[in-house]
């Protein structure tokens, strides 16, 4: 029933094929990790570990809800993992990778 | 939102435990400074010359580098001052460590300010502490409210974009705050407000220019009311005590923590608050470098160790003021697990009154410039230049 | 009320704030700090 709360935008990012910023630093801590993105200065802590495991996994090739069940995110958790992308993707750490950007995995 | 804030208390108690790298720190490049604040938290005037050469600065950003600090805070001093200032300016963005230093604004030319346009992950602070010249010159010296505006107008035609005007609340500019945020506003600039505390110099003037009990409920509701684009510092998390609603921030001592202090002769302390060797943890010319001294040092796993609330332990808003900054109760002379001078329910006054004057500890690092005596009528003597 | 009811009353209520605790909880799985929040930074 939480479900009620998700909005289109949240609806659809689940779609969404994502990509960690190349301006963002990821350091790895104890709690999961900090965040930095060097152009608007932002400073995001990565509360869970099973959040940085989400993002370090994007590659804008598979959709976050690929990534999650890759991640062995369990269905029921996936409306606050909606939520933490969503947050990043609005802070520009990450963003939507371009369809038309064909990217050779490397 | 209660369980919000249960969930940031349980990333700060974390952070407590202490991080394997500082987020950021504070470096102060040179205890050499055109200025004479009365307050200045480092003592500053006069160059050390045990400084740091530019070659050790560089090491030392290699190891923030591999560290991975993201950011590091420049001042001093007068940092400009450096011959380098711009060669480890350029050396620290290259590495991919960010840069914001904090000036009296008398180094920034129209050249300089073109210069500083042109970079890339880089922020200014200039120091101002009032918002007309004589509220600010009583506090920082004649000319430098003139000197700091001149630096800001360079900075906006030259098209810096956003800098940080950083204001130490004192007793005498608080109710100035509604025309620090229009100063400002006008440059498109970010204001910043940080506590006055009784460090360095600041240590003599403070008992006169720290704010009123009064003051402090005035600057706590102010920053609820207006503070949305305003940073603190984190430095008014004792004030959190005075109301429902924390201030933004972690609202916690980051001291030895997630952040520290570099001195311009590469000792390193808890924060520059505590330029003292009770708060030292070791210098970045000793083996094993600043890396050494961040994850060895005894201070640090000391401050890393739960602190006991002391004397504050029965009180109903530890919680939420965590027992202030250690720094003011330190050079007060009020024991560590004691209450904050600044105290909003009083107890640090009565703390205060116990400290003696004795055992009151002096700052240890003085690099203040020799007192001139002014003299009250023209003498026929020539006095010497500096 | 006798004090058994009272009891059972009480349970139900934790258990429903620790279940809406819970998911609150995992909704703030990232949060933004300032850089500038870090207390002994200039």
């Amino acid at each position: 029933m939480r479900r009620l709360l998700t909005s289109d935008h949240q609806r659809t990012v689940l779609d969404s094929r994502l990509v960690l910023d190349p301006q963002v630093a990821l350091r790895p801590e104890p709690f999961g990790a900090l965040a930095y993105h060097y152009g608007n200065r932002k400073l995001i802590f990565l509360k869970h570990p099973d959040v940085v495991r989400v993002v370090q996994h994007l590659d804008g090739a598979h959709t976050l809800a690929e990534t999650l069940t890759a991640c062995d995110v369990d269905e029921t958790r996936w409306p606050s993992f909606e939520r933490a992308l969503t947050a990043l993707t609005e802070s520009e750490m990450l963003h939507e990778h371009r369809i038309e950007h064909q990217v050779t995995p490397g | 939102m209660s369980t919000a804030s249960n969930t940031k208390s349980h990333l700060v108690e974390q952070l407590k435990e202490g991080l394997d790298a500082p987020i950021c720190l504070t470096w102060e490049l040179t205890y050499a400074c055109n200025l004479e604040c009365v307050h200045c938290l480092s003592s500053s005037g006069r160059r050390d010359p045990r400084e740091l050469t530019t070659d050790e600065a560089k090491a030392v950003l290699d190891e923030l580098h591999d560290l991975q600090v993201f950011y590091i805070n420049i001042g001093g001093g007068e940092p400009m001052i450096r011959r380098d200032f711009f060669e480890l300016l350029e050396y620290s963005i290259d590495r991919g460590i960010g840069v914001k230093f904090s000036t009296n604004g008398a180094f920034i030319d129209a050249a300089k300010a073109e210069r500083l346009a042109a970079m890339n992950y880089l922020d200014i602070q200039i120091s101002l502490d009032g918002t007309d010249a004589v509220t600010n010159d009583a506090v920082r010296g004649e000319g430098s409210y003139d000197t700091a505006i001149q630096a800001m107008n360079h900075l906006r035609d030259a098209g810096f974009g956003e800098f940080k005007i950083s204001v130490v609340v004192t007793r005498h500019n608080v109710d100035q705050l509604d025309e620090f945020k229009a100063l400002a506003d006008s440059f498109g600039a970010q204001l910043r407000i940080t506590r006055l505390r009784p460090s360095g110099r600041g240590a003599e003037s403070w008992h006169e220019l720290h704010p009123t009990q009064a003051q402090q409920r005035q600057i706590y509701d102010w920053l609820v009311a207006h503070g949305d684009n305003v940073l603190t510092g984190d430095s008014f998390f004792h004030l959190n005590a005075l109301g429902e609603e924390p201030l933004p921030g972690l609202n916690m001592c980051g001291a030895g923590r997630v952040v520290c202090l570099i001195d311009p002769i590469g000792d390193v302390y808890a924060c520059p608050f505590v330029i003292h060797d009770e708060f030292k943890a070791g210098s970045v010319r000793d083996e094993g470098g600043f890396a050494h001294v961040w994850k060895h040092s005894e201070l640090f796993a000391e401050l890393r160790e739960p602190q006991s609330a002391g004397a504050c332990a029965s009180c109903g808003s530890y919680d939420a003021c965590q027992g202030g900054c250690m720094a003011a109760k330190f050079f007060v002379g009020i024991p560590l697990d004691g209450p904050d001078p600044e105290c909003v329910g009083g107890y640090g006054e009565a703390a205060m009154l116990e400290a003696s004057a004795d055992t009151t500890p002096r700052p240890m690092m003085d690099h203040s410039k020799p007192v001139r005596v002014a003299k009250p009528e023209r003498v026929p003597v020539t006095i010497g230049r500096r | 009320m006798n004090d058994t009811t009272a009891a059972t009353l009480d349970d139900t209520a934790t258990d429903e704030a620790d279940t809406t605790t819970e998911l609150l909880d995992d909704e703030l799985l990232v949060e933004e700090i300032s850089i500038d929040g870090m207390c002994g930074v200039y």
